[in-house]
């Protein structure tokens, strides 16, 4: 049954402009920002191949394209989730769903599946891109594959926040705002709180904190490093969330 | 799986809910069984939608209990959807599915099995008149075709117990016609419930009829039973030389005599109490000149207007 709410997602996105559009702009941005530092990486091999251990282009290049695909990340998700519940309760269509012999667990992971399968299209996009390199030079495959685990996960911490705002309320680009929102907070807070709890020796609430900075958490994977607590976190970023939206959405039929 | 007629489908008990201080729904008890239609009536905000969602598992109940088919609705939802198919007051229609994905989606969603869910689809179209409209999109159906298509999505998994709350609205007296002889068809093997603000099609499809008004039920019967509860039935009378009114008034068991016309009478005779043969007596004694008497229909429009007169000045 999630696969089928997935699935049910997945066309409305597809039918909606939006979807292409974003998926269109994110290509474009990426690939030219991709062919751009790699251009500057060619300019200035000559002088890296003179140094003792020389950082490869999966290190100049590959990594800082992984990042800004975060960034951009940060604005397309909240637009591509909006949709997903507000939508159904404007239109009065969640009833559908919910008179369906499926769970509201299962309505959630649909939804919530569903947005992270297109994420991974632009993520699989994205890493393609590097691939494409490999037949010429040689790859750090370890590194590749860490970051692009890394931006998964960070997607789904950020698909979850959208899919949970989105269920707060009944129009879509208040969700799409409110989850940017959200998101642009859990991003200074985890530059400032973490950082000033850590200073502070308090060690414990500052790895608490942690959970609720899913950029933080994506900059060791970014470097290559698995930093297990890290995964968890953003693993467990997307838990709470999910797990809150199912609150809501249960929560909604109690109070009509 | 219970598959014996005569077996209860739907069994309510005390339903109850609030909207903050306001109680939409006064412990309601409800009882359906297999094959059978039930007519769900009753003014504007009398309740019946809020009902029917807690009957479909949309809105929790604030009291009471539901079993649908012997399973309890709150304990085990989703096995307890299974077997209903719901209708909402307003179609749950998703604007970028065509007809055919959408009920292929019903269909799926409703646990029919992989390889049926084409036939049941196909089924479901014809049988709600959609059978050339399957590669149309929702978003551009007329409002009747809508509101088949929501139709169609609600019997797509033939469930146990169908749920539509103001089927007819919006449709083509053509199809008017159809879907109350749709509606029939299913409460031979299934059963349903109904609400509608249309009277005649309570009097022509449903074996039972419940009115609520302002969240309790005020009344609860068959059909035939809520004709006769009305209490006293009424005449139209033809005189050629009529008497006086009071005159006929005076005659026993009679409660009101009203003029249509210098021939034509309306008289009411009070309840339980046929006058008919009476009066019939006297026109022949008194040589009145009786040339018409025959019994005045009470609707169940009557009937509703009498219950629910009351108007609430909320
Ligand atoms: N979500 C809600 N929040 C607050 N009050 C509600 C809500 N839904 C319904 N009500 C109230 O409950 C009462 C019953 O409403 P309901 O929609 O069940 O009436 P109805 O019998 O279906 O009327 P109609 O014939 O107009 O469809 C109304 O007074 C309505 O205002
Ligand atoms: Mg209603």
């Amino acid at each position: 049954m999630i696969f089928t709410i997935a699935g049910k997602e997945l066309k409305a996105l597809f039918a909606s402009p939006l979807a292409w559009v974003v998926l269109t702009f994110m290509q474009v941005l990426l690939a030219y920002s991709f062919l751009r530092r790699l251009d500057d990486f060619l300019q200035i091999q000559p002088r890296l191949i003179r140094m003792a251990s020389p950082p490869g282009v999966t290190e100049l290049v590959v990594a800082p394209t992984f990042a800004t695909a975060a960034a951009i990340l940060l604005f397309a998700v909240p637009l591509l989730g909006m949709r997903l519940i507000a939508e159904e309760r404007r239109n009065q269509t969640m009833v559908f769903l919910m008179s369906a012999p499926v769970s509201v667990t299962e309505i959630v992971l649909g939804k919530f599946v569903g947005l992270f399968a297109f994420l991974m299209l632009i993520i699989g996009l994205v890493t393609a891109m590097p691939l494409a390199l490999g037949g010429g030079t040689a790859l750090d495959y370890g590194l590749l594959a860490s970051v692009a685990l890394g931006l998964s996960l960070l997607a789904a911490a950020f698909a979850a926040a959208s899919l949970y705002v989105s269920s707060l309320t009944a129009h879509p680009l208040v969700a799409a705002i409110g989850a940017f929102g959200v998101l642009l907070a859990m991003l200074l807070m985890g530059e400032t709180a973490g950082d000033s709890l850590r200073a502070r020796n308090w060690p414990v609430p500052a790895a608490l904190i942690q959970v609720f900075s899913p950029l933080k958490n994506f900059e060791p994977l970014a470097k290559g490093v698995i930093d297990t607590y890290a995964v968890i976190c953003l693993l467990l970023l997307a838990a709470t969330l999910l797990a809150l939206t199912i609150r809501e959405l249960d929560g909604r039929r109690l109070k009509g | 799986m219970s598959a014996e007629p005569g077996a209860a489908t739907i069994e309510a008990r005390g339903l109850t809910r609030k909207f903050g201080a306001h109680t939409a729904v006064k412990g309601i008890d409800l009882e359906l069984k297999r094959g059978e239609v039930l007519g769900f009536l009753g003014p504007n905000g009398a309740g019946k939608t809020t009902t029917m969602q807690m009957l479909t598992g949309n809105l929790a109940p604030t009291g009471g209990a539901i079993n649908i088919c012997g399973i309890d609705l709150l304990e085990a939802p989703v096995a307890a959807k299974a077997r209903i198919g719901y209708l909402p007051e307003h179609p749950p229609l998703y604007r970028e599915f065509t007809v055919d994905e959408y009920l292929l989606l019903a269909a799926k969603l409703h646990r029919v099995p992989r390889a049926r869910c084409r036939e049941a689809v196909e089924t479901s179209k014809r049988r709600c008149g959609l059978a050339n409209s399957g590669a149309k999109l929702l978003g551009t159906l007329s409002r009747g075709f809508q509101q088949r298509v929501g139709i169609a999505q609600a019997i797509v998994h033939s469930p146990d117990v169908v749920i539509l709350d103001e089927p007819t609205v919006g449709l083509d007296p053509h199809q008017i016609r159809e879907i109350r002889s749709l509606i029939r068809e299913l409460g031979g093997k299934h059963s349903v419930i109904l609400s509608t603000h249309i009277l005649p099609e309570v009097e022509a499809v449903c074996d039972r009829v419940q009115i609520l008004h302002h969240g309790s039920l005020v009344y609860g019967d068959t059909i035939a039973a809520l004709k006769r509860s009305r209490g006293g039935s009424a005449v139209l009378l033809g005189l050629q030389r009529a008497p006086s009114l009071d005159t006929l008034a005076a005659i026993p068991g009679i409660a009101q005599v009203h003029a249509v016309s210098p021939v034509l009478f309306r008289v009411d005779f009070h309840p339980h109490d046929d006058a008919t043969e009476r009066l019939a007596a006297q026109a022949a004694k008194n040589d009145w000149g009786l040339f018409q008497i025959s019994p005045v229909h009470t609707s169940l429009e009557d009937v509703f207007v009498q219950l629910t007169r009351h108007e609430e000045v909320d």
